[in-house]
């Protein structure tokens, strides 16, 4: 048992829970923030990194020992949990903050993250997480934990094949103007894109069965971290407004609206 | 660990009284195949609205490094131009870069923010490079404003359904910010300037967990779709890959304009992803943005709804694109968009 042990991946996927992708979003007249008394579910981007840990299983069966999933967040975060653990991840840590709390900053996360690495006993060989949030559009918590553990990163990922025996991932990044392929060696932290699969719908029974997966519950005081924002967030206000024009007939009004603002064609 | 704490910020309140000769940006110079990226430029218009002193940084493989500095010297607002070049740094990995900035950026540095696009390069380096200096960074700012020692930025949170207002205070030694290109001027150049330039030694890393394979970049005549004055946007509704060349090129042509696409254009196979336009893709703010099947999802409208001018071309009335567009045609595109191309030619 012993050689082949080394060769095990333990996968922690990060997740968030965000107002729902669908839901168009109020700014609260006090200017404070957004109603948040809106539907929630899992952060998209985080949706594919379960999705794609779950497939990695499938596809290297018992050479994936371990898929945990941690969220840091109010009470109501545990069911992000449970859809995690539903698409199939084994167990979760919730990181408990009061519901009155601030939202936490992508370094305050990533301390968090590198106390939850720091304190698994077979360690953790593969961090898979959303590109960014969809609530704050920040975009940094995967490369800040890279930066923190000094380990190798792979953001934009549209494609992920892991070798457990070399140790090694390639990695397709969708990058400004094309793709580019990352040779990376583990441990890996990896930040999913759209592109990278299509999430299951959790069945029932596996519903039913993440009931039972356990979750562990602990706070930001244990790990030793303060989430404490760095940022101060002065208010937070609506975009500008813009006004539709009005409809037109047909082409040639079209082309005239054009010409009136300047809008002209190329010579070619 | 607990005893260091006071010692090092010790250190840090010492220079906060050293330095208080005011901000100090550094600038990220982006550059491919020897030009500069207009994103940098825009960083850099950014940058000089700290109201202190431009240093750019120009990293890379030793053969295109010279050109670009030279480039870079001339442009307006740059006071120095830091250069450092090797092997390593061609591809620009992080793991590989980091080092670097970590070392212009040591407690001793003369520099209060670290400025770049909001480019795919650019988000994988910064935040790494923030986190190991224990620094927090901001995304994608569309304004800023300094005050001597701390520093407020704008920028669009919810797919740009909000605009936070956040300030970065004088406790934040090294602010690290990437720049909305399409909310800033590109800086020109100007025959008159010369920045100074200076060498950095590259800091070797060995060993590095990341090497790169290779970069496919989809090739186009047509311009940079990020910094176009007009964008032709394709949707679902174009079919299929060919419908959407067919349909879209010649007006684009006409008009001299980049194409894009809606996610469910891209995702359908219509159109490369590196066209897409939207919360996940590139966000863009042209003269006119011509809207062609695109029903306007909230994730499609962040990225386009700053363009000055928005076209929209649908078989339904009742699509929400409607209600940002400024010029609004219920059509069956298939009709409708060879129809402005033809009397678009007639006027050429």
């Amino acid at each position: 048992m012993r050689p082949s042990a080394v060769r095990l991946l333990n996968i922690l996927v990060p997740v968030k829970r965000t107002v729902d992708y669908a839901v168009k979003i109020r700014v609260n007249p006090d200017q404070k923030g957004v109603d948040l008394n809106v539907k929630h579910s899992m952060n998209p981007f985080d949706e594919i990194a379960v999705e794609e840990a779950v497939r990695l299983r499938e596809k290297l069966k018992d050479e994936v020992k371990s898929i945990k999933v941690v969220t840091i967040g109010p009470p109501k975060a545990a069911e992000t949990l449970r859809t995690a653990l539903a698409i199939g991840a084994d167990s979760g840590i919730h990181i408990e903050i009061p519901e009155s709390a601030p939202a936490p900053e992508p370094l305050g996360v990533a301390k968090a993250l590198r106390a939850i690495i720091e304190r698994e006993k077979d360690g953790v060989d593969l961090v898979i997480m959303g590109k960014q949030a969809i609530d704050d559009d920040a975009g940094q918590t995967g490369q800040m934990l890279a930066g923190l553990m000094d380990w190798a990163q792979a953001t934009f990922a549209s494609k992920l094949v892991v070798d457990p025996k070399s140790k090694e991932a390639e990695v397709t990044r969708e990058v400004d103007g094309g793709l580019q392929e990352l040779k990376c060696r583990l441990p890996l932290v990896v930040t999913t894109d759209l592109r990278l699969n299509e999430p299951r719908y959790a069945s029932l029974p596996n519903i039913m069965k993440a009931k039972k997966k356990p979750i562990q519950k602990i706070t930001p005081a244990d790990l030793g971290v303060d989430l404490k924002p760095i940022l101060e967030t002065i208010k937070v206000t609506e975009p500008p407004k813009r006004v539709g024009g009005g409809k037109v007939e047909n082409v040639d009004q079209l082309i005239a609206k054009l010409k009136e603002a300047g809008i002209t064609p190329v010579k070619s | 660990m607990l005893r260091l704490r006071p010692i090092l910020n010790a250190g840090r309140l010492q220079r906060g009284y050293a330095s208080a000769a005011g901000p100090h940006a550094l600038v990220l110079l982006e550059h491919r195949a020897g030009v500069i990226e207009s994103g940098s430029l825009s960083a850099l218009t950014a940058a000089q609205q700290l109201g202190g002193q431009v240093t750019g940084l120009v990293v890379g493989a030793p053969d295109e490094v010279k050109g670009v500095v030279e480039k870079a010297k001339k442009l307006k607002g740059l006071n120095t131009v830091l250069h450092s070049a090797s092997e390593q740094y061609a591809h620009t990995i992080p793991e590989v870069v980091s080092p670097l900035l970590e070392k212009l950026l040591s407690d001793s540095s003369p520099y209060t923010h670290v400025v770049s696009a909001h480019s795919s390069a650019a988000k994988s380096i910064l935040p790494r490079v923030a986190a190991r200096l224990d620094l927090p960074a901001v995304s994608d700012i569309t304004s800023l404003e300094h005050d001597g020692s701390a520093t407020t930025f704008t920028r669009p949170i919810y797919a740009g359904n909000a605009i936070a207002t956040v300030r970065a205070p004088e406790s934040v030694r090294v602010k690290f910010f990437t720049v909305r290109s399409t909310a800033f001027k590109a800086s020109a150049a100007d025959e008159g300037a010369q920045a100074e330039d200076k060498a950095v030694e590259p800091v070797e890393v060995a060993n590095p967990p990341t090497r790169h394979v290779r970069t496919d970049l989809t090739k186009s005549d047509r311009p940079d779709l990020g910094s176009a004055s007009r964008v032709v946007s394709g949707g679902r509704a174009l079919k299929n890959a060919e419908t959407f060349k067919s349909t879209l090129e010649p007006l684009a042509d006409v008009l001299g304009a980049a194409i894009g696409a809606s996610r469910a254009a891209v995702d359908a196979g219509y159109a490369d992803n590196s066209l897409q336009v939207g919360q996940t893709g590139k966000v863009v703010a042209p003269e006119l943005y011509m809207a062609i099947g695109i029903s306007g999802a909230i994730q499609h409208l962040a990225g386009m709804k700053d363009s000055k001018m928005i076209v929209a071309i649908n078989k339904d009335p009742e699509a929400p694109i409607f209600q940002v567009a400024d010029v609004g045609l219920v059509a069956d595109l298939y009709e409708a968009v060879p129809e402005l191309v033809e009397k678009l030619k007639q006027q050429a």
